[in-house]
């Protein structure tokens, strides 16, 4: 197979197959997730202003007190990364042409050199984060082979497509190629990892949040 | 009309200055040093017109016309006069029965140092039948005229890759030149059809040499096919603005911007259209308006529609309807099996009385 053959290839089976993973994957958690259900609490709600699913949603994205000192690398990294993932995946202008593709849906990109700064930014950020959790004792102790793997996959397209764009190392075509087929493994391991907190996240947040509410704790 | 070439050239009216300074461009287009040009004339101008014999199989006679109408007035098209060129069907006068012998003779004289051209695919099933020549199968063909061939030459893309004839889903089983002889030097010179001034090149520097040009590793002589059109393409700073034309009439293509989103393959495609161009320097398709095809790259026919974005996906949402109800299916199945454990488990639950704990 060369590189053009490789290339026909993740943009046409490959990511129909991939596409397919990620909607099948996606549909069915959400069905098996949210239909499990909940025993009912029959205890009388108990309430404090501030206790409620909805505060929790937003809380959540704000370190509690005190935290913030104690973990700078998880929070500041962790923010770092995820911004600069959004600003590539929806400012990009390719990724753009993509989604309107897609979609017909379409906004303008940012300029390419802002992106590429996103992109660097985002790869160092993630990589303090993986150096945190080898060197933090307690971290290393809690990962499991998943927390690597899905750190890996998420890398992965960041980083081949920052080079496919820059011309490093490997020619564009090979490259771009190679920057696909990790968008796609991406896409199969997301369902079927806890990278499928993107799409549960808000949710259980606000579940929590729910269940503490009608105890009166406010977290 | 044997005898060394120059005497040939020199009857035809073209002087050794010309001559020369045909053999330096050659030299500097294959990017060899200046000295290579003198080489190359003294060397063409001795040799005797050495034996070509061209081998038409499943093609469409473009690679011909390409190689013969665009240049001829050109000194490249006298030289390709120039070569011996015992047997090709479209432009030898003889035919049948002549034609034939022709070739066998020109195989038999030249035993071991003939030139072998061939273009077009050679389809392998129905054993062969698909493409004859004088009754016989173009392998058969192949194979024989290759035993006593110095070298071959796969002129154009189905000769070298399998081309249009190998397009999904192949109905003719086509395969290329390489995919049959294994034993012979080949040198591929894709395209669709390939430039001239490539297919002399080659030629000249086999003449001067004895053997063949520095190849890829796709067996294409690197001197024409070593950079991208991308990378030579004199529209590509518009590429780097990020200014693109969106349809084949806006202003973007009017004002002769980048063809990219309108499914350009230059990015990917090997090959010196952007430098060399096409009808003797005229124009190249790029220069005209439209986006490269990828016509030197294998499979090119297959590689996802000539008007869509390499960036774009091909088709991302064929199976997506179906997954997202196979998924569905998948959810509310496991749901109902893990409703059902759940009620096997309150159903198995044994309520535990004080006179149980009593006991």
């Amino acid at each position: 197979m060369n590189e053009l053959q490789l290339l026909t290839w993740v943009r046409g089976p490959g990511l129909d197959f991939a596409v397919g993973i990620f909607l099948l994957g996606v549909v069915w958690r959400l069905f098996e997730i949210y239909s499990l259900g909940r025993k009912k609490d029959l205890s009388a709600p108990r309430h404090t202003s501030g206790a409620s699913g909805w505060h929790t949603v937003f809380r959540r994205s704000l370190p509690p007190p005190g935290m913030l000192k104690r973990s700078p690398v998880s929070y500041i990294g962790g923010y770092l990364f995820h911004i600069g993932l959004a600003v590539i995946v929806f400012g990009f202008a390719p990724h753009i042409l993509l989604i309107k593709s897609l979609s017909g849906l379409s906004w303008p990109g940012l300029p390419s050199q802002f992106v590429d700064l996103a992109a660097v930014v985002t790869m160092a950020a993630m990589l303090v984060v993986l150096f945190d959790r080898i060197n933090k004792p307690v971290k290393r102790f809690l990962s499991t082979f998943e927390d690597w793997f899905t750190w890996t996959v998420t890398f992965l397209p960041v980083l081949t497509g920052w080079m496919a764009v820059q011309h490093l190392l490997l020619p564009y075509t090979t490259m771009l190629a190679l920057h696909i087929l990790s968008v796609e493994i991406l896409l199969v391991v997301l369902p079927f990892s806890k990278l499928f907190h993107a799409f549960t996240l808000f949710g259980s947040r606000w579940y929590n949040g729910r269940v503490n509410g009608h105890k009166g704790v406010p977290v | 009309m044997q005898g060394p070439l120059i005497d040939t050239l020199v009857r035809q009216g073209v002087s050794r200055r010309t001559f020369l300074k045909y053999c330096a461009t050659l030299a500097s287009m294959m990017a060899l040093p200046p000295t290579a040009g003198l080489a190359m004339a003294e060397a063409m101008a001795a040799s005797r017109r050495p034996s070509v014999i061209w081998l038409p199989f499943q093609e469409c006679t473009g690679c011909t016309e390409s190689i013969t109408r665009s240049h001829s007035p050109t000194i490249e098209g006298m030289i390709f006069d120039m070569i011996s060129l015992d047997y090709q069907e479209t432009l030898m006068a003889a035919a049948g029965f002549q034609a034939e012998e022709a070739l066998h003779n020109a195989m038999k004289d030249n035993y071991g140092k003939y030139l072998l051209i061939v273009d077009g695919s050679i389809p392998l099933g129905v054993d062969g039948a698909y493409s004859c020549i004088a009754g016989r199968s173009n392998l058969d063909l192949l194979k024989e005229a290759a035993k006593g061939a110095a070298a071959i030459v796969a002129m154009g893309s189905c000769a070298s890759f399998g081309g249009i004839p190998k397009a999904n889903p192949n109905p003719t089983g086509a395969v290329s030149v390489s995919d049959v002889i294994k034993d012979k030097p080949i040198v591929n010179i894709p395209g669709c059809p390939p430039i001239p001034v490539v297919m002399t090149g080659v030629l000249a520097h086999y003449l001067t040499f004895g053997k063949l040009p520095e190849l890829d590793d796709k067996g294409r002589p690197k001197a024409f096919y070593g950079e991208t059109i991308h990378d030579r393409c004199y529209r590509r700073p518009f590429y780097d603005q990020g200014k693109f034309a969106k349809t084949f009439d806006d202003e973007g293509a009017r004002n002769g911007w980048c063809l990219f989103e309108l499914g350009c393959k230059g990015p990917v495609t090997h090959n010196a259209c952007a430098t060399t161009k096409w009808n003797g320097g005229t124009s190249w398709p790029v220069e005209s308006g439209h986006g490269c095809l990828g016509c030197s790259e294998p499979d090119f026919w297959d590689a996802g529609g000539f008007y869509k974005a390499l960036s774009m996906p091909a088709d991302p949402l064929k199976i997506a309807a179906a997954a997202a109800v196979v998924g569905a299916g998948a959810g509310v199945a496991v749901s109902f099996a893990n409703r059902a454990k759940k009620s096997a488990a309150k159903a198995a639950h044994e309520t535990t009385t004080l006179a149980d704990l009593e006991k």
